[in-house]
């Protein structure tokens, strides 16, 4: 395992650390412990290798049972009509599938949540337009659990859009379910208000063939951290997981993501890419994937790239692979944190361009690779507009 | 006509064991018209007058002065001095990834300008330079420099010569690293920005292979982070057979007095 921590401390300039020499690594993080029983994980600490980054503080009573609800998360479907959207009551059977709980807050939200909406995309159909999920947060100071599932069915080609916005404080988990040779996008975007705290956990279950690609969208809330993992219900399943965050002054936003191969002939990528400016602003990325011995002939490949824009942000970028069998097509990873270029700065003002403009222009290229492979043009450049709002708040 | 003086600069770097001075006292003047070529040991800090003079964050200029028709270019920002008509042609040129060369060359165009240029006209101008230059249209759609070979990049930097048009060019060994064919290529594209007699370059070099090319008026011996030595085309002979034995010395000479 490697591990990299840049940090921008204070006007003194920047250090970088490296550690991972000193810490014993726990004997597997792929394979984990799981229970829909909150009972069954203890109240973390934070010094756990799950927990060691998070704020604990901040979590706002989320892992330790004293966040009781006292809000509901209002959810709106709206887009391309197609989909079939049910609000369900937890016994519906169809809930749980994707995965278990694989840690206390994940429990405390499957067993606290009341009801949980349902979006179906028919067999065989290609909605024309994205479907747009949108969830409000249940407003400051108040607490809730949600459960969302998406199941996208056999044949079907859609994009599903979960859009995140408002206050509060947030537990849930997210099904997303990609049947046998379904074509599954979703953008999911954290956009909340700055009081927001989001704690989520992402079950992706790939059918037979299934292809699926993940845009994961950060930029709002104090504390944002979502867990997603990808588990392979046959053989052929193809995931794209691709991230952009943007860390401001004061805000923790992290993912975690696991790769779980347990099918021969699947192919995993993942791409996140993040920037970090202001003071405190903070940003965790750990990237597992783990090859089980069946896994024959697996492809995947992780990558995390950080661009720390100022002086006292902190990026933590930690990618991890196991692998069981030897019978690999490829497996490869990198993470890297870079300062905020001056060399490439410089080249552009070189030619005149002045310093915000190309700023900017170094900003977008960096996040350009991903954002351009979002389809739905709408969102696209929201998100571009976004950005480069990030950038003109910070000043220079 | 313009003017480039250059009276008495001093610069230094920050290193490990504290700051280093590496210009000890450079003098020049350039005037629009004229083609100086400048020839120095490896480390005599040609690259770091080049850098200094574009306003490269790195560099510390301690004192001394350069001005550009009489304003001074010291006070000015990187982009400022660009727009003010100053150009580096870099050693090594950076590699900016996701953005795109027909992104950068417009928008260093629109900056230099003043206003954005007509599309049409100016599709045409960049395929004409592009063209001049023996460069692949496909290279538009790539990034800046990003996995560009060392004559690519030196290309592409007369490729904004070219389109930029600024008053005054400083070319860090844009010669070096390319093969015959590639040398004639961008010396024909240097020679095509100095063919109206109002552009001023200083060109810096290890090897009169480029002289072939390119006629400077002026020859400058650089030791030691200062200029040793002035004088014509001939001197350049001299220092391609003899090297830069001979000038050694002076740089103790001249640090003592
Ligand atoms: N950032 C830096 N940190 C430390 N030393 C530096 C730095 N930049 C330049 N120097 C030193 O300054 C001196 C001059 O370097 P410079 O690159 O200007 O030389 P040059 O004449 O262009 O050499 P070359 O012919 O090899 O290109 C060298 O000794 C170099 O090591
Ligand atoms: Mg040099």
């Amino acid at each position: 395992m490697t591990e990299s921590t840049l940090e921008t401390t204070g006007p003194s300039g920047l250090e970088e650390h490296s550690h991972g020499g000193t810490e014993v690594p726990p004997a597997s993080r792929g394979h984990r412990f799981t229970s829909y029983d909150v009972e069954a994980f203890e109240v973390p600490g934070g010094r756990e290798e799950d927990w060691r980054f998070t704020p604990m503080k901040r979590l706002h009573g989320l892992h330790d049972g004293s966040a009781a609800a006292t809000g509901s998360l209002q959810v709106e479907v709206g887009g391309d009509s197609a989909a079939r959207v049910e609000t369900v009551g937890r016994d519906d059977q169809r809930l749980g599938t994707a995965g278990a709980p694989a840690d206390r807050i994940a429990a405390q939200a499957w067993c606290s949540f009341t009801e949980a909406t349902v979006v179906t995309v028919p067999k065989d159909t290609q909605p024309a337009d994205a479907i747009v999920v949108t969830v409000h947060g249940p407003g400051r100071e108040r607490t809730a659990y949600g459960h969302i599932q998406v199941r996208a069915e056999p044949l079907s080609e859609s994009v599903v859009v979960l859009d995140y916005r408002g206050s509060g404080v947030i537990g849930e988990n997210v099904e997303l379910i990609a049947e046998d040779s379904a074509r599954l996008s979703v953008i999911t975007i954290h956009d909340f208000e700055n009081d927001a705290t989001q704690v989520s956990s992402e079950h992706v279950h790939l059918g037979k063939d299934a292809v699926f690609r993940h845009f994961a969208v950060s930029l709002g809330g104090d504390l944002v951290r979502v867990n997603t993992k990808v588990s392979y219900g046959d053989r052929g399943g193809d995931a794209d997981m691709l991230g952009v965050y943007f860390s401001d002054k004061g805000q923790h936003l992290e993912h975690r993501l696991l790769m779980d191969h347990s099918q021969p002939n699947c192919r995993s990528n993942v791409t996140y890419k993040g920037a970090l400016q202001g003071d405190s602003a903070r940003s965790v990325w750990i990237g597992d994937v783990l090859i089980q011995a069946a896994a024959e002939n697996t492809e995947t490949f992780e990558l995390n790239r950080n661009l720390v824009l100022t002086e006292g942000a902190r990026a933590d970028s930690v990618p991890n692979l196991e692998i069981e069998t030897g019978e690999i097509v490829g497996a490869g990873h990198a993470s890297a944190i870079g300062r905020f270029d001056d060399e490439q700065l410089f080249y552009l003002q070189a030619r005149g361009i002045p310093y915000d403009q190309a700023r900017r222009l170094v900003v977008r290229g960096f996040f350009g690779e991903i954002l351009q492979k979002i389809t739905v043009a709408e969102i696209r450049e929201r998100l571009e507009a976004a950005i480069d709002e990030e950038l003109a708040a910070a000043g220079t | 006509m313009a003017t480039l003086e250059i009276k008495d600069l001093h610069a230094e770097v920050e290193t490990e064991e504290g700051s280093k001075e590496i210009l000890t006292g450079v003098n020049l003047t350039v005037s629009s018209g004229e083609t100086h070529a400048f020839m120095g040991p490896n480390g005599s800090g040609k690259s770091t007058l080049a850098y200094a003079l574009a306003g490269h964050p790195k560099y510390n200029v301690t004192s001394g002065s350069v001005l550009l028709d009489g304003e001074e270019v010291l006070e000015m920002s990187v982009d400022e001095r660009a727009r003010a008509g100053l150009f580096l042609a870099m050693q090594y040129p950076v590699e900016v990834p996701g953005v795109s060369m027909s992104n950068f060359l417009r928008s260093a165009a629109t900056a230099t300008r003043g206003e954005a240029p007509q599309i049409r006209h100016w599709v045409k101008e960049v395929k004409q330079a592009m063209g001049n230059l023996e460069i692949d249209e496909s290279f538009s759609e790539r990034s800046v420099n990003e996995g560009f070979s060392g004559g690519e990049k030196k290309r592409h930097e007369i490729l904004q010569l070219d389109l930029l048009k600024p008053k005054f060019a400083v070319l860090d060994e844009t010669d070096s690293g390319l093969d015959v064919d590639a040398l004639r290529v961008v010396s024909d594209g240097i020679n095509r920005y100095t063919e109206d007699g109002d552009k001023g370059v200083l060109l810096i070099t290890h090897y009169t292979r480029i002289l072939e090319h390119i006629k400077p008026d002026y020859v400058h011996v650089f030791v030691g982070g200062r200029v040793v030595e002035s004088g014509g085309p001939e001197l350049a002979d001299e220092l391609e057979k003899s090297g830069y034995v001979r000038f050694a010395g002076k740089k103790e000479a001249a640090a003592q007095s």
